[in-house]
């Protein structure tokens, strides 16, 4: 009886996310207030101070932000498996649609219509991520010294080939060292709440 | 083996990334081009591609790699590949995490790691315009040096129009991609 209980909550976690994975256009930051419905409204899984704490974590651990709270919910209601049923619902569906549409894309993206219309999309590509990156500064660079980080890592990363992973170690020990030498700075930086989210 | 080239990239990706989205895209345009799985024209079509599906942008890129490099079974190695960092970390450091989260240095390792995030997406956006608006067969890195020339007159158009679009009018970016991909038929 219990196996079978275990079995229909698995279940129930694989086509709820499978659900989520199929209806968020626009990744991670998107799918949060899908996630936030689902699970805490309408199967009452975990409380509302949890799934933001799960969106917390997932956002400040490395990898996509999307499977990240996918997976940890999915092991806080119901362990490994639980978080492996999870991940799989929350994947399945890109991953069908994707792989559909590279078959496609392969025998046809040599058509001069095809041509023509990626490469007007290009361009819109570029103004989309431009406006992503202006939007999300205004949230993360609070001061003269996130201003200059962040251009530090442009520069880098575009011009001195260096690697996102350097970038970001970089970015974290700077963080530290101001923790560790200067108090009086991270004092005004926590009492700000570090960001302005 | 190329099998386990992809597995081993995808998972240096899924380890390496923060942010999310847009800031993995200089890591999975530099595994793409040091194995040369695809063009970067081909790489600009998968983030167009992956903001009009859904899912995240890692597992969208990783499975239409996958199936560029090798088949199905290539896009089935990626996807695996990128998933297993995420699936393996939180089950094992996340609860850890929850107890430092409000830690004075936790905080500050992340008020040094959210501006080189932003930079990072500024970075996408370069990548993306140096093959989004220069002219075909121009070499890559001339949009600094003699961008005059080399810019493609009917892109920087499409770039601008979808510029105005998002900022001043709010429209969804999956319309200006419509919009930009009839334009594109429209304008050759």
């Amino acid at each position: 009886m219990k196996k079978n209980n275990q079995f229909k909550l698995l279940m129930e976690l694989f086509f709820t996310f499978f659900k989520i994975g199929s209806f968020t256009f626009g990744g991670g930051y998107a799918m949060i207030p899908l996630i936030e419905r689902e699970v805490v409204e309408k199967k009452r899984w975990v409380s509302e101070e949890e799934v933001v704490d799960v969106f917390a974590v997932a956002q400040s651990m490395p990898g996509a932000i999307a499977i990240n709270s996918s997976t940890f919910i999915g092991y806080k209601i119901a362990g490994k498996r639980g978080a492996v049923v999870a991940t799989l619902g929350v994947v399945l569906p890109s991953f069908f649609i994707i792989a559909l549409i590279a078959i496609f894309y392969s025998k046809f993206q040599d058509a001069a219509a095809v041509k023509a219309v990626f490469s007007g999309i290009r361009p819109a590509i570029v103004s989309l991520i431009a406006v992503a990156a202006i939007r999300i500064s205004k949230t993360s660079i609070v001061d003269w010294t996130g201003l200059i980080l962040a251009i530090l890592s442009s520069f880098s990363v575009v011009f001195f080939d260096v690697h996102a992973a350097f970038a970001i170690l970089g970015g974290a020990t700077a963080g530290l060292a101001i923790f560790i030498m200067f108090p009086k700075k991270t004092e005004k930086i926590l009492s700000n709440g570090g960001n302005k989210n | 083996m190329i099998y386990l080239q992809l597995l081993i990239s995808f998972l240096k990706i899924g380890l390496f990334s923060f942010g999310g989205g847009y800031a993995m895209i200089p890591l999975i345009q530099r595994e793409i081009q040091s194995h040369g799985w695809l063009s970067p024209s081909e790489f600009v079509d998968i983030i167009a591609i992956a903001e009009m599906t859904p899912g995240p942008i890692a597992v969208n890129s990783a499975t239409f790699v996958g199936y560029k490099a090798a088949g199905i079974l290539g896009s089935l190695v990626a996807t695996f590949g990128v998933a297993i960092p995420s699936l393996v970390l939180i089950m094992i450091v996340s609860k850890f995490f929850l107890k430092f989260q409000n830690h004075p240095a936790n905080k500050m390792v992340f008020y040094g790691i959210r501006p080189i995030i932003v930079g990072l997406i500024f970075a996408s956006a370069i990548f993306v315009a140096q093959t989004a608006l220069i002219k075909q067969g121009a070499s890559n890195g001339s949009l600094f040096t003699n961008s005059l020339s080399v810019l493609d007159l009917k892109s920087i158009l499409i770039f601008v129009l979808s510029l105005i679009g998002l900022v001043r009018f709010k429209i969804h970016p999956i319309v200006i991609i419509l919009i930009s991909s009839i334009l594109g038929l429209l304008l050759t």
